[in-house]
Order: C-alpha cells, then sequence, then structure tokens
C-alpha cells in the first residue's frame, strides 16, 4: 500500500516515526500512542478504511514498552497498514476509540484483561474475556507463566444490566443450552413475547490458546491453530501457516496452494451444507435437516479421502500440505462433487418449495447494512448485510488469483438471506474447486522445512467459511513465537446479533443465531 | 409436498448399519497409531514430534520409561512419521473407548543407552482394554431394545471439534435415535451426560452444576483428547484439563474429534454400564 503509507506521511509528518514494510504489501506504522486516535479517525473517515482489528504485545522485557496495533485496509487495495503505538510501561493507558467505533468494544477490553492496559474513555470498560471471579491477573504478559494455578473459583458476581416495567421479565439462557452447541450466556428482556434487549456474556470457552501459542513449537502450533474453531480447522490452521510462512519467506510450492484453496473451499461447502440444514430444523423442517445431513456426509466422507480426517484436521503444514494426492484421490473430487452439487440442488428446492419455512426465514432477524458496517461485520452475515468483503478477492492468498468466483452480496439482511448467501456460496465454492482440480500444478506438495527466523512479523488473512480469519505473528529464538494474534469473524459479528432482535420473539431466537452461526470458541479462545 | 416425499423416498435408507457392520472409511483415514515396542528402536523424534505430549519419555540411569497416551492423541500421524524404523504405524482403529483411564496408557521399557538411544525392550503393556470394550459392547446391544437413554451434551470448553461430530449422530447416516438413545434438553431429563473438554476455568461452575442438576443413577462420558486429558490445551491458566478433573467419569471416548462411529461405540459402552448400574 504505497501510496497509502505516502500519504500518510505527507498528512502526518511529524506524528509517523518510522514506517516499515518487511513484508511486502504489509506497511507497518510507528507512531505516538496519543496519536493514534486522530491517525485511526482519519483513516475512517476521509480515505475509507476499515479498521480490521486492534491487538496489543507486550515487548516490556525486549524493549521497555507494550504496543498496540491498528490494523487497516480499504477496498479495491490488496494491502494492509498497520498502525503500532508503543504504550509505556509506567502509564499502561490508550485511547479508546469504542465510543466512535463500536467494533473495537470487545476487543479493546479483551486488551484490558489480558494485558493490563487501560482502554481510557471506554463506555463500558467491564471485563470482557476474564470473568468478574477472576483474581487481578493478565495473563498475556510476559512476567505470567502459562501454567500459573490461580485461587479456586468463588462463584459468579456479573450483573447484568436489570430489567424493569410491569410485565417485563429475564430469560437467562446458558451457558449449557438445550441444543449440541457451545456454551455462552444470553439475557433476554422480553414483554411477553416480543425480546426487548438481548444482553450477551461470552469468554466461557476461554482456554489459554494465545497464551499457549508463545509456548509451543512452532511445527506444533500448527495443530493448535486447528483447534482454535473445530469447524474452520483448515482455515484457522491455513492461516496460521500461512502467517509463519510470509514472516520466514518460504514460499509454498504452487500444487500446495491450490491444494489448500481446494480443502477450504470443502471447509465452506461442508458448513454451508451443515447450516442450510440447521437453518430449516430450527423452524420446524426437520425434513429438509435430514437431507442436508446425509448431503454433507458426502462431503466428510470426500474430507476424508483427500486429508485422512472428515474435518480436515492434520493435512495444513508450515510450507504446504503435509500428504500429495495420488490421481485416485483427484479423481474422487469430481465424482464426489456432482453428486453433492445434484443433492444440494434438490435440496435448495425442498427447502424453497415451502411457504411456511419462507415465511419464517423472510424479514426475520433484520441486520440493517448501516449497523452491519458499523459494527464491522464481515463475512456470511455482511454479506447479507451490503457488507461486500471478501478476503478472497480483496487480498487475494494461495491460488485464489487465479480461481474464478463471484461474491453473493444482499441488502436485505434477514435470516433468509443469510440462507441465500451460503446456497450461493456453495456454487461458487464448487466453481472454484473445479477449476482448481482442473489447474493442479504438478511439482512438490511441500517447501523443504526449515528453521524459522526469530524476531519477524507477519500479518495473514483467510477467507473461512465464517468471514474474515486474521492472524498475525512475532517469531521467537529456537522455533517458536513470541506471539501469536488470532482474531475469529465472530469477535466482530456476535454484537450484531444483538443489534437483530429488536421486534423479534424468543421463538425466534435460534433460528436468527443459527444464520450467523458464530464460533464461541474462536471468539473466546 | 410430493415433491419432498418424491426425493425422500427415491434416496431410500441412509443407515449405515453400525456397529453391526464394520463402517466403510476411507483408506487414508487416520485411526490410532499402533507401536511395535520390541522393533522401535528411537522414541524420541515420535516424542518430540508428538503435539500434545501423548508419547512421552522418562529417562532415568540406564533405563528408559516410553508412555503412550491414547487420552492425548489426536491421530494426527506425526509419529508415524518421524520414526524411521517404521515401529510406528497409523491404523484404522477408532473404537478405544475405555471405562477404565489407564487402559489407555501404554507402557514401556528399554536399556538406556549413554548416546541417548535405546534398545532391548525390557517389558511393555498392550492396551488391555480394547478387546474386552467390543466383547461388552456387543452385551449391551443384544440387550438394547428394553431400554432407552437420554444424552445431555455438555461443552465445558471444547473448539467445537466434537460437537460437529456429536450433531452428526443426529442425521440419517448414523441416527442414533434406532437404539432408543436421544439428546434431551435438559440435564434433569438426563441418565448420561456427554461432555467435550477441555474443562475451561469459566466452565467449572456450570459444568458442576449440570452433573448436580442429572438424577442419579447417572453416566458421564469424556469426548475426545480435550474431555479426557486437556489434549493439546493441557492444563493452563485458563484450563483445568479433562472432565475428570471436575467431575467422575464412567467412559472415555478418544479422537480428534472422535468420528460418530467412535461416539456410538463409546456411548453404547456407557449403554451397558448404565444397565448395571440399575438404571
Amino acid at each position: 500500500m504505497k501510496t497509502f503509507s505516502k500519504e500518510l506521511r505527507e498528512r502526518f509528518p511529524e506524528q509517523v516515526l518510522s514506517v516499515e514494510e518487511s513484508v511486502s504489501g504489509q506497511v507497518t506504522v510507528l507512531l505516538n500512542n496519543s496519536d493514534a486516535t486522530a491517525i485511526t479517525r482519519h483513516f475512517l473517515t476521509e480515505r475509507q478504511a476499515r479498521l480490521v482489528t486492534v491487538f496489543a504485545e507486550d515487548r516490556v522485557k525486549a524493549e521497555g514498552v507494550f504496543y498496540n496495533y491498528y490494523v487497516f485496509d480499504r477496498l479495491g487495495d490488496p494491502s494492509w497498514v498497520i498502525l503500532k503505538a508503543p504504550i509505556s510501561k509506567d502509564h499502561p493507558s490508550f485511547p479508546s476509540l469504542a465510543a466512535e467505533l463500536p467494533s473495537v468494544n470487545w476487543q479493546e477490553r479483551e486488551i484490558q484483561d489480558w494485558f493490563g492496559l487501560e482502554a481510557a474513555g471506554h463506555p463500558n470498560p467491564r471485563r470482557v474475556a476474564l470473568h468478574d471471579n477472576w483474581p487481578d491477573v493478565h495473563p498475556l504478559r510476559k512476567d505470567f507463566p502459562l501454567d500459573t494455578v490461580l485461587p479456586a473459583f468463588e462463584g459468579e458476581r456479573h450483573v447484568y444490566r436489570p430489567t424493569l416495567g410491569e410485565g417485563v421479565f429475564q430469560i437467562p439462557v446458558g451457558p449449557v443450552h438445550a441444543g449440541i452447541i457451545e456454551p455462552g450466556h444470553f439475557n433476554f428482556a422480553v414483554a411477553g413475547e416480543p425480546i426487548l434487549y438481548l444482553q450477551l456474556r461470552m469468554f466461557y470457552t476461554h482456554k489459554g490458546t494465545e497464551k499457549l501459542f508463545e509456548n509451543l513449537p512452532i511445527p506444533r502450533a500448527v495443530f493448535l491453530a486447528e483447534s482454535i474453531s473445530g469447524d474452520s480447522a483448515f482455515s484457522h490452521g491455513a492461516a496460521f501457516c500461512q502467517a509463519i510462512e510470509r514472516a520466514a519467506e518460504i514460499e509454498v510450492p504452487q500444487r500446495a496452494q491450490f491444494m489448500r484453496a481446494t480443502l477450504l473451499e470443502l471447509e465452506r461447502i461442508a458448513n454451508h451444507i451443515g447450516d442450510a440444514g440447521a437453518i430449516a430444523n430450527d423452524v420446524g423442517f426437520v425434513i429438509a435437516n435430514a437431507h442436508a445431513g446425509r448431503v454433507r456426509e458426502l462431503v466428510l466422507g470426500l474430507n476424508e479421502t483427500l486429508t485422512g480426517s472428515r474435518v480436515l484436521r492434520g493435512m495444513v503444514a508450515i510450507g504446504g500440505v503435509r500428504r500429495d494426492w495420488q490421481r485416485d484421490q483427484i479423481e474422487a473430487i469430481e465424482k464426489t462433487l456432482a453428486v453433492v452439487e445434484r443433492e444440494f440442488r434438490d435440496l435448495t428446492a425442498i427447502l424453497q418449495s415451502s411457504n411456511s419455512t419462507r415465511e419464517r426465514l423472510e424479514r426475520t432477524g433484520i441486520l440493517r447494512p448501516e449497523k452491519a458496517a458499523m459494527l464491522g461485520v464481515v463475512g456470511v452475515a455482511g454479506r447479507a448485510s451490503g457488507v461486500d468483503l471478501d478476503v478472497r478477492r480483496d487480498h487475494p492468498y494461495e491460488a485464489y488469483r487465479h480461481l474464478p468466483f463471484r461474491v453473493p452480496v444482499y441488502q436485505a439482511g434477514d435470516v433468509r438471506h443469510r440462507l441465500q448467501v451460503r446456497i450461493d456460496e456453495v456454487g461458487e465454492s464448487l466453481r472454484i474447486i473445479r477449476a482448481a482440480v482442473a489447474q493442479l500444478p504438478g511439482g512438490p506438495h511441500r517447501a523443504p522445512r526449515q528453521p524459522i527466523p526469530p524476531g519477524r512479523c507477519a500479518l495473514s488473512a483467510v477467507e473461512g467459511w465464517r468471514g474474515e480469519i486474521i492472524h498475525w505473528v512475532r517469531t521467537g529464538e529456537n522455533n517458536r513465537l513470541e506471539r501469536c494474534k488470532v482474531k475469529d469473524p465472530s469477535i466482530n459479528n456476535w454484537p450484531a446479533i444483538v443489534e437483530t432482535m429488536e421486534g423479534n420473539i424468543v421463538a425466534d431466537f435460534p433460528v436468527i443465531n443459527k444464520s450467523f452461526n458464530l464460533s464461541y470458541s474462536g471468539t473466546d479462545r | 409436498m410430493f415433491k419432498i416425499l418424491q426425493k425422500t423416498f427415491s434416496v431410500g435408507t441412509a443407515t449405515a448399519d453400525y456397529p453391526r457392520i464394520a463402517p466403510r472409511v476411507a483408506e487414508q483415514f487416520r485411526g490410532c497409531p499402533e507401536f511395535d515396542f520390541a522393533a522401535w528402536n528411537d522414541a524420541r523424534p515420535a516424542a518430540e514430534a508428538c503435539p500434545t505430549g501423548a508419547i512421552a519419555l522418562i529417562d532415568s540411569e540406564g533405563l528408559r520409561q516410553v508412555i503412550v497416551d491414547y487420552g492425548r492423541c489426536i491421530f494426527c500421524g506425526e509419529c508415524a512419521e518421524t520414526s524411521a524404523d517404521e515401529a510406528v504405524r497409523m491404523t484404522h482403529q477408532f473404537e478405544l473407548a475405555v471405562t477404565d483411564r489407564r487402559d489407555l496408557v501404554l507402557t514401556a521399557e528399554y536399556t538406556l543407552y549413554p548416546d541417548g538411544s535405546h534398545a532391548a525392550l525390557l517389558s511393555a503393556t498392550s492396551g488391555p482394554g480394547m478387546e474386552e470394550t467390543g466383547k461388552r459392547i456387543e452385551a449391551a446391544i443384544h440387550n438394547l431394545l428394553g431400554r432407552s437413554l437420554s444424552i445431555r451434551q455438555v461443552d465445558a470448553g471444547s473448539c467445537n471439534g466434537c460437537e460437529q461430530e456429536i450433531v452428526a449422530l443426529n442425521n440419517p447416516v448414523y441416527d442414533i435415535e434406532r437404539f432408543g438413545i436421544h439428546f434431551v434438553a435438559s440435564p434433569r431429563h438426563a441418565d448420561m451426560l456427554l461432555v467435550t473438554g477441555p474443562v475451561t476455568r469459566n466452565m467449572e461452575l456450570a459444568l458442576r452444576k449440570t452433573w448436580v442438576a442429572t438424577p442419579e443413577p447417572k453416566v458421564v462420558a469424556a469426548v475426545g483428547a480435550c474431555g479426557i486429558s486437556g489434549g493439546i490445551f493441557g492444563t493452563n491458566y485458563a484450563s483445568l484439563g479433562g472432565v475428570d478433573a471436575v467431575i467422575p467419569v464412567d467412559v472415555y471416548i478418544p479422537g480428534c474429534p472422535p468420528r460418530p462411529e467412535a461416539l456410538l461405540h463409546g456411548i453404547l459402552l456407557a449403554l451397558g454400564l448404565a444397565r448395571r448400574g440399575g438404571m
């Protein structure tokens, strides 16, 4: 983003302390902590940029300071600008952007919880990632050992916003839910059936993932990346490997790039089919879910043929993929996809044949485009609400430069259109895979293994089936990591569910929630 | 309506008849690794490569203990790939559920040489539970029709990988309801808790409360490497490790995630237990 960074230097000559582009297309701009807000505001208002994520790093031992990083991109420009603001350990505080930019609300509070850096001026500075009963610790600081044994749990003290008024009630749900889903707490305020508002509480599955990344040798950390969000094992694994490859300047062989793209799209197809069934199921259309479950099994069977795992684990590796494909495996792709395509077409017809189903899905759980943009919603949920983002197109990686696809975007933002985006994307993914297989180059499937040099930073983005996945790494000595920041698309999208509640009834919450199908584990890490 | 019926009839029966008929798995499928302890000349590369510490070495003077824990294994195949002597081999075996956690652990003792290599296998245990388990399960299935089982699933901190395969148990291919087994919405209606892990600090209380809310007699199955041992997360400031660190566990179902048949195998094993418990 030469022009972007040049613009920045011309506009803020005093504030920009240094500019670095160690990885091609990733410009890191050093500035003072106090200037971050003004420059961010400038980016957002005058440059039509998007704040992708904000995160922190403890460099106190190495450089005497903490850093906050603000990652930006803008439509039509494939590179990234990363603002890097040092924060003194004696004044561990940074100016909060949350009041004007709700998308950073949780992420700034994560920084407060995990690093002990105050988000000054945050409109709701309560803890988010560490629950209220935690002692005063900051686990991502370097002086906090991973295996610290904390004092015993002392019970719940979280206070939800009170619900007042005649006939107004609270319905607490979770963290253990009625279905087979992940844990989180939903606190509904209702007046009869209609929902007045919803309060969310997450991070029940926080398991120290980012800290653990700093404690594993890099080759083993690939398996940890696969366990960030189990339904996106390959996407997160690929995002992590790509970050390391960029940092260490490892060239991934062409063949591996096309293989990875194929597997990323298979992950998308399997999850979208599963979601189409689950959305139908949540409005009582059980037979459609049964067919979807059957079709999804065909894809999982193909996954197993291609990777040895139904859910694509143990395949992606630093420098490529672990196993090459033989001719019969490649032939299985087209054979299976032909059946999947036919069956999915029938499933779509069944889904659309039922007026009562359409009634339940249309105008249910509407996320308006302006709200979606304000909250930084990404992925399927964003594209159903006019947010035209797709990492595959906007920041091409792997083989996607050579593969044809459209990005479906709708404005309606209801459950029906979140389903429609999925239906369209299954078709696009089939096209991508067929093109990838047709072009699959020969040659090695993995770059020769090499030690990872220390002190390198790189950002990686992958369009997982749910949306934009970001990994940022700093490599360390002895083939280890100093820091691995993980951003699952869910962290942007959860607050959007709250916004869809207005005018809906409790009975529609399950299908609204399912139409987003966000990852709890990816959020909580 | 007609379209739906037509489609459904044209598909016919999708259900696979597991466990009566062995499942059709892909040739490439990775089950658990198998170890030829007598032929294994150097366990160090495998222990170094194992992402979850499922292969551990304990060296003392002149003696090396190799400990293999299927309760930590994620079936990634790194041990087989790094072991030059082909003493480690990936298999299609996935029916690994046991009732005794110790049955998932194998130990071999070797003479240790000063250069770090080892030789001369002194002793080895071989997964004692596994064959027996198969027999117990057959017995359970025989008596199955007389009883149903209600399961409450609890995600105590998992990555959602296990949940995907648990959800698959309800699809027409695995159709768990054909055994009279169904998933219920409340622990108060459940005979069995099917718990995934690792148990996080933030879920500990909820898991305890769920267990207390489940009426006696009850069985608990710990699912997946993380549910059994904490898996790749192990124990840390936010993770308490396996489910049995918090509540008593009756059945352990290895895998990452366990494929649906492996879950069925473990649940049927638990069903046998539940029957004996007087349910």
